[in-house]
């Protein structure tokens, strides 16, 4: 039946091999730092969602008497900011549009950005250069000054600054997405795959994707907290989102004053954005490890 | 076992005495490009007007050092990039008028030298190979798939579901072969493709690739640069140099007496295998001249011992060696009329 | 053997620890002479670049765990350290790579990278070590030597690169030279031009040179002696016409036969069947004896012995070990 005459002695294999995302799992769990942040996010995300029901007090409801009462203060358990509304209610609630609006551009930047680098790296030729000479021009801007000047063009607002945001991360995305492209690109197996016959666009789903967008959705993953302090920095030139709306850019830039009475309240924003990034940050280097298969 | 049922390739038409395939003055050159505007600042002549075809059946060897264009003409035969000039015959079919490159590329697979860029690392051996047989809209491209690794002597049931990376180098080559059978093809081009194996696994596949070409029909076209494992597999030989044909023959008579100086020169860089006949002198100094700017007239002659004024003005043509038809080489040397003084002390002999 | 040996390996082990472990030597033994040229011949994991890679102390210590004893010249290696590690490196002992474009650095000129090393090893001034570079580039027979000085790497073809390359080895006069595959890369007619010139400078500068390689050919070309190894030991060892004309080993054989010099076109290769170990555990019995076709019960079950068969030419198999005590 078989041609080799020999029988194939091979060394002891492993019986039965996990799938790729099996064993990209299997690393990521044996990564504690990364495991706490991602548990850390998951719990901020799920708080936010569910603020409504966590039995917290109204995040708008003011007090002239109970302004600024320090960490602790009864009822409030980490204290009220400027007009007297609870800060605990606030932050949670804040982290709905913080985390909304941090998450939101990144993740259209994602679609728009790979599907401008896949085209740009697999083509290649003069619609690369279109394509990845109009990115330049966008990366030329730090990208503060980029989103202030869209944001401040379209006017204040959440979809404005939403739409600003994602403009700011296209460019950087679609440059990770061509380079990952046309290196897989020059491999083999998609001139193998070419030369069975398959068009550009099954080859594409089949071959590049999957090879691609793990090194991309790594570096989205480590742009969100550079999304979210954007945000927060728009909220806090007056361009994003709107009092008396609890987000905490917004709330530290409103805090502000209250610096000089009552600093540990004034910090908790900033802290909140601080603790996210952060994880965000440590999460997307664990997941740039584990995603790596030659370990 | 009946034949790989994968689907039919363009079936034999023009009879076995016409050639499988036929190669018209394939040219192809790469621009280089740089500086700002991308503008072009120098040629690769990467193969530059040869002519060869491979006969039904026959394994045709191509020999040369790198930068003679041995893989571009692998990937010109199977339209891996486009020609500039020239024409390829399949069968009696012109490629781009009579047939399109679709249609080529179901009777002519590759199998590459780097067997694990080969293979897409995400995907299991089973997926890699049945890709072919699916796009082409295959009933079952899964049993496909499991009886070629049977066939190339991977036991579907431990393989099938496995990783390129948990494979050695002599299994994924395995898989590659079978991948590019799975097509049913009737020409398979191993550019390089037992060159990266361990010498012990390289006889193994060598041995597949003989039981299959005869148990399948096929015809291969075989690049490397090991003249031994040429030697051993191959019915007849081409050598290249920058680009262009300076001998073809049958391997034997090739190997017996080589007619181009730079042939010979490759024959005598071979390790001598003898402890007590060690090679005492280099048969050529130097490298291989770039191929952006190849020498004028015969290309060889800037490394070649023979070579005269006629050499480096005249290209020479290529002409049959010792009346054997089958045999030419493209040498001043062997042509009466060039003017090179040891013509005619050729001729007179 | 008065003379002390150049190089010693005592019963040496090395295992990789990480998530796998990996057994990458298994009591190696070996010895050169000064002024020997050994080639060392295996195939991918056989151990051989771990060899060469103990030998420089360039095994990450982290990971890797190291058994037994290297001398070079009477001293233990592994006993040196800062200063004394830095000129043993470089200065008796130097390597010369597979991949002269990687080894090589592209911001420094040849005559710069040379020099460098020169100055550093010898103590002696820019003017004079660029003298020294001159010379060793004259001695590799690079073409216009003084030229070549000015040029970076990537100025030159792949061949002189080597060249530049040994030079820059041989630049200290080390009293070992390791040359990792230094003509893999490199087409047939270079390679045969670097082997002679191996040859050639190792006569001229009478150093000891362990040349690693996977081609029995090119192992042949340039060496004295020849050792194979499999699986992270040694299988056979011997002067290269004893190994070449009398292989005992099974392993030896069906390497020489995969060489494919002179065989019949069309007929069936005797190849090796399988694939080298994984070495996940140290071999408790002869590691080939799952490829062998002569394999026996006391192949599975004992370590083989290492039989003597004079003239330095020794086998680490059953089969030698029955023959010459019968």
């Amino acid at each position: 039946m078989t041609v080799a005459a020999e029988p194939i002695i091979t060394e002891e294999v492993k019986q039965k091999s996990p799938g790729y995302w099996a064993g990209v799992m299997k690393r990521f769990m044996r990564d504690p730092v990364a495991v706490g942040c991602a548990v850390i996010i998951l719990l901020l995300i799920l708080s936010a969602i569910f603020a409504p029901y966590l039995g917290l007090n109204d995040p708008y409801k003011a007090s002239m008497i109970k302004r600024l009462k320090p960490i602790g203060f009864p009822g409030f358990p980490l204290g009220t900011d400027e007009q007297g509304r609870d800060m605990l209610a606030r932050l949670i609630y804040g982290g709905r549009l913080t985390l909304f609006v941090g998450l939101t551009p990144v993740v259209l930047a994602f679609f728009i950005g790979s599907s401008l680098g896949l085209i740009a790296g697999y083509v290649g030729g003069w619609v690369n250069t279109v394509i990845m000479r109009t990115v330049d021009i966008f990366f030329a801007f730090p990208s503060v000054l980029l989103a202030i000047a869209i944001s401040s063009a379209l006017g204040a607002g959440i979809v404005n600054s939403l739409v600003s945001l994602t403009i700011v991360f296209i460019p950087p995305i679609a440059r990770v997405a061509e380079s990952a492209t046309a290196s897989v690109r020059s491999l083999d197996y998609i001139d193998a795959a070419r030369a069975t016959g398959g068009n550009a666009l099954t080859i594409v789903r089949v071959h590049v994707i999957g090879n691609v967008l793990g090194p991309i959705f790594v570096y989205a993953t480590s742009l969100t907290s550079v999304c979210m302090i954007l945000a927060a920095g728009l909220s806090f030139l007056g361009i994003g989102v709107r009092p008396p709306e609890p987000e905490w850019g917004l709330m530290l830039n409103t805090l502000r004053t209250a610096i000089y009475v009552n600093p540990w309240i004034a910090a908790l924003p900033g802290l909140m954005i601080f603790i996210t990034s952060l994880c965000l940050n440590l999460l997307s280097d664990g997941l740039r490890s584990a995603m790596n298969v030659k370990d | 076992m009946s034949k790989t049922d994968a689907t039919n390739s363009t079936s034999d038409r023009g009879g076995p005495r016409q050639p499988l395939i036929i190669a018209k003055n394939l040219k192809k050159h790469f621009p280089i490009r740089s500086g700002m505007l991308n503008r072009q600042t120098a040629t690769v002549h990467a193969v530059d007007g040869i002519s060869f075809d491979v006969k039904k059946g026959e394994t045709l060897g191509i020999v040369g050092e790198s930068g003679c264009g041995k893989s571009t003409t692998a990937r010109l035969l199977i339209g891996l990039i486009e020609l500039d000039d020239g024409s390829i015959i399949f069968d009696g079919d012109v490629l781009g008028s009579d047939i399109k490159l679709k249609e080529l590329r179901r009777g002519v697979q590759m199998v590459f030298q780097d067997s694990y860029a080969s293979l897409n690392p995400r995907m299991t051996i089973l997926d890699s190979i049945a890709f072919g047989p699916k796009i082409h809209d295959h009933k079952d491209p899964a049993s496909v798939a499991r009886n070629l690794m049977e066939r190339v002597g991977l036991d579907p049931e431990r393989f099938a579901m496995r990783y390129p990376h948990e494979l050695s180098g002599g299994q994924r080559q395995r898989v590659n072969i079978a991948r590019a059978l799975a097509l049913s093809p009737r020409l398979v081009i191993l550019d390089e493709a037992v060159s990266a194996l361990d010498k012990s696994v390289e006889a193994q596949v060598l041995n597949l690739l003989s039981d299959l070409r005869e148990e399948l029909d096929l015809t291969y076209v075989f690049i490397s640069h090991d003249l031994n494992v040429v030697r051993y597999i191959s019915d007849r030989v081409l050598v290249m140099y920058l680009g262009e044909v300076v001998e073809v023959g049958p391997v034997e008579a090739v190997y017996k007496e080589q007619a181009h100086p730079y042939t010979a020169s490759l024959f005598a860089a071979m390790p001598s295998m003898d402890p007590d006949n060690r090679t005492e002198e280099p048969p050529l100094a130097g490298d291989p001249p770039n191929p952006i700017d190849p020498p004028t007239g015969c290309r060889f002659h800037t490394r070649c011992r023979f070579s005269e004024s006629v050499c480096s003005k005249v290209k020479p043509k290529l002409n049959v060696i010792a009346d054997n038809p089958d045999h030419l080489a493209a040498c001043h040397i062997k042509d009466v009329g060039s003017g090179h003084s040891l013509a005619a002390q050729e001729a007179g002999e | 053997m008065t003379q002390t040996p150049l190089v010693e390996f005592e019963n040496l082990k090395v295992r990789f620890k990480g998530e796998r472990t990996v057994h990458a030597i298994n009591g190696l033994n070996l010895s050169l002479q000064p002024g020997e040229m050994l080639g060392l011949l295996g195939e991918s994991g056989s151990g051989k670049s771990v060899t060469l890679k103990t030998l420089l102390r360039l095994l990450p210590p982290k990971r890797s765990e190291l058994e037994g004893s290297v001398r070079v010249n009477g001293t233990d290696i592994m006993t040196l350290s800062g200063n004394a590690l830095a000129s043993y490196r470089g200065g008796d002992v130097s390597m010369v790579f597979q991949e002269p474009a990687l080894a090589l650095d592209p911001v420094y000129t040849i005559g710069d990278q040379i020099a460098e090393t020169v100055m550093r090893h010898k103590g002696i001034g820019k003017t004079a070590a660029m003298d020294v570079a001159l010379d060793m580039l004259t001695r590799v027979r690079i073409p216009s030597p003084e030229r070549r000085l000015k040029n970076y790497p990537h100025e030159l073809s792949g061949g002189m690169r080597q060249r530049a390359m040994i030079a820059l080895a041989l630049s200290c006069r080390p009293k070992l030279l390791l040359a990792d595959e230094p003509t893999t890369a490199l087409d047939a007619t270079v390679q045969i031009q670097i082997l002679l010139l191996l040859r050639e400078l190792q006569k001229e500068f009478g150093m000891g040179v362990i040349f690693v390689t996977h081609d029995i050919g090119v192992a042949v070309e340039v060496s004295d002696k020849i050792a194979i190894m499999y699986a992270g030991n040694l299988v056979e060892t011997g002067t290269t016409r004893d190994v070449i004309r009398n292989p005992q080993h099974p392993y030896t054989k069906g390497l020489l036969a995969a060489n494919l010099h002179g065989v019949v076109k069309g007929e069936r290769l005797d190849a090796i069947p399988g694939s080298p170990p994984a070495l996940e555990e140290p071999p408790h019995c002869c590691s080939f004896a799952p490829r062998c076709a002569f394999a026996e019960d006391r192949c599975r079950s004992d370590l083989p012995p290492v039989t003597d068969l004079g003239g330095g030419h020794s086998v680490s198999c059953v089969l030698a070990a029955s023959t010459t005590t019968a």
